[in-house]
């Protein structure tokens, strides 16, 4: 019996010939990742370790960024716990506001994951790196603060479900209808405990921005980690942005999958999730009604990359939000804001109505930059729709990729590009 | 190892980290705070209504979303001695060991324990027992070295005691 992409690195980094589903290991770790929200909690749990430090300080990533630039005095107490505790450790890769970015956007862009490497993070979103054929997963707070002080962790080898990607996604088709549409059809725990390999020869109609909103989402089906195999578009990217070694594991071909699926790219639609769960996906034809719109997010770890604000500049370009319309747009890192300025791309937010922000994690969560009031409705192109998450309990949240966030801010209803005049 | 004994609170499918502690109090990290805002979003009532050792009751998939910690610190902290659920968010699973809220797995008493029901989990055997209809379930009984880290509070007490 093979073993899954997942398997192989995680056998590799076990110092295992073989893994098999269910078994329990303790692996080496390569980076170990927290943000401001998570770290104080495993700085505080690590204090209480009998530990003389972090077990390697090149291989942790601390991230300011989901309240930064503090929105308030406990948050810039939580930021200063983590500021004080990456300098007395000597911590490489600390980023301070004016370094810093949305995690997941970051540290691929920093060249800080490469594929076969594992990877956790004291944030769901980590499963992001699958994209460059990682494995990467998010844990909480007393993982991470175990993997900081030992630079292990333990996990369950998991089963793995096969996506086989066949065929070209159309015009305002991209990665995020791409996982809106397979979470809709397994459901939020469709992959509970397990890998989604997307395989096939569809990816190579992928971006890597596609595949980083792919790999992003796995959790949101309930999944441990997303992966894609490693092609020459994933060894250009992690060239141009890091020196480090990567190692390419291949699935066998004997390898166990639980299920398996064929997903051609050519007949998904914009998929839209309506509230409360993003399993609850509508594709853009089989919304009948109006369905009015408040505010409008492009942003996120999700879809905050250059392709993202590319995508909604091409439909702002030369038009204008509808009235009363809120459209906040947040590049995900410093790189992306600087090149979406030498672009154009934010004199085209600005001139259409739009505000622009520094990177911030800030509406996706309902944290600021963007919290709903009761009743209204946000189109985001963020990752969660639950109840209360961007502000009241009452408010509600679409989730949608770049170019129909973008035009649902000129229209003020929810909106496909290919609607618009 | 103890068990646990109290009356039910009883929620559906897929309650979110989000809703047992909404993101707007993230910015404490103190468990007693946490815990005053544990489940508002969900079940406002709640923290008025729980005491030491009642346990919370669910269907399929709590604890999805985020992987804030604060959720089963939360829950904990509001007095909560056990949650059962037919299954678990996989983050979610492994803070709740790592802080030593007992959790249990088990879909029959997930579908059969009612809001109210006075409830006894024994975490050796992994029995459950619904005092006041009177039926038991079998949940799936903890692995031994997960039973020291609940024992022992938490992960860090239990590296800490090796």
């Amino acid at each position: 019996m093979g073993m899954t992409m997942t398997q192989k690195i995680l056998a590799a980094h076990a110092g295992l010939e073989k893994v098999e589903a269910g078994q329990l290991i303790e692996a080496n770790l390569d980076l170990v990742l927290g943000n401001d929200i998570t770290s104080p909690v495993a700085i505080k749990e690590m204090e209480k370790m009998k530990v003389d430090g972090v077990f390697d300080k090149d291989k942790i990533a601390l991230v300011p960024d989901h309240f930064v630039p503090n929105k308030d005095i406990k948050s810039a107490e939580h930021c200063k716990c983590v500021r004080e505790f990456a300098y007395r450790n000597e911590i490489t890769n600390y980023f301070e506001v004016g370094e810093m970015g949305i995690e997941h956007a970051l540290l691929p862009e920093k060249g800080l994951t490469v594929a076969g490497d594992v990877i956790i993070g004291a944030d769901s979103h980590t499963c992001t790196y699958g994209a460059l054929g990682a494995f990467s997963t998010g844990v909480g707070s007393t993982d991470m603060a175990a993997g900081m002080a030992t630079g292990k962790a333990w996990f369950k080898v998991p089963s793995a479900i096969k996506f086989n990607l066949v065929g070209k996604p159309s015009e305002w088709v991209s990665g995020k209808d791409v996982i809106l549409h397979i979470i809709g059809m397994i459901g939020v725990d469709g992959a509970l405990y397990k890998s989604m390999e997307f395989v096939g020869d569809g990816v190579k109609n992928l971006t890597m921005d596609d595949r980083f909103t792919i790999a992003n989402m796995a959790i949101e089906a309930g999944g441990k980690n997303g992966i894609f195999p490693v092609d020459e578009l994933a060894i250009a990217y992690m060239k141009e942005h890091s020196d480090r070694t990567y190692t390419v594991y291949e699935a066998d071909e004997d390898a166990v999958y639980d299920e398996e699926y064929t997903i051609d790219l050519s007949t998904l639609r914009p998929t839209i999730a309506f509230p409360h769960l993003p399993e609850n996906t509508k594709t853009i034809d089989e919304i009948k009604e109006d369905i009015k719109i408040d505010q409008v997010v492009i942003g996120s770890c999700t879809n905050g990359r250059i392709d993202d604000m590319r995508i909604a500049a091409k439909v702002l370009k030369g038009r204008h939000v509808a009235k009363g319309m809120r459209c906040i747009v947040i590049p995900a890192t410093q790189a992306i804001y600087m090149q979406a300025m030498e672009e154009g791309l934010l004199k085209t937010f600005i001139e259409a109505g739009a505000v622009v922000s520094t990177p911030t994690c800030g509406p996706c969560l309902g944290g600021y930059m963007g919290i709903l009031a009761q009743g209204e409705r946000c189109v985001s192109t963020t990752n969660r729709n639950f109840v209360g998450r961007m502000g009241h309990v009452e408010s509600e949240i679409y989730l949608a990729s770049p170019a129909v966030a973008a035009a649902s801010a000129i229209t003020g209803k929810i909106s496909c590009p290919c609607q618009l005049n | 190892m103890k068990a646990a004994k109290g009356t039910v609170f009883k929620y559906g499918d897929n309650v979110d980290t989000d809703v047992i502690i909404p993101a707007r109090y993230l910015n404490s990290s103190d468990p007693a705070e946490l815990a005053t805002h544990c489940m508002e979003d969900i079940d406002k009532d709640f923290i008025k209504k729980v005491s030491k050792g009642d346990i919370i009751v669910a269907t399929k998939n709590f604890g999805c979303g985020s992987s804030r910690e604060h959720a089963p610190i939360a829950i904990k902290a509001a007095g909560v001695s056990c949650v059962i659920a037919e299954t678990f968010a996989r983050i979610f699973y492994r803070n709740a060991i790592n802080i030593g809220l007992p959790i249990i797995e088990c879909p029959e008493a997930a579908q059969g324990i009612d809001a109210g029901d006075t409830v006894e989990v024994n975490f050796d055997t992994g029995v459950i027992t619904d005092v006041t209809k009177g039926t038991t379930y079998q949940g799936q009984a903890f692995p031994e070295f997960m039973q020291k880290i609940i024992a022992a509070e938490g992960l860090v007490n239990y590296i800490n005691q090796k």
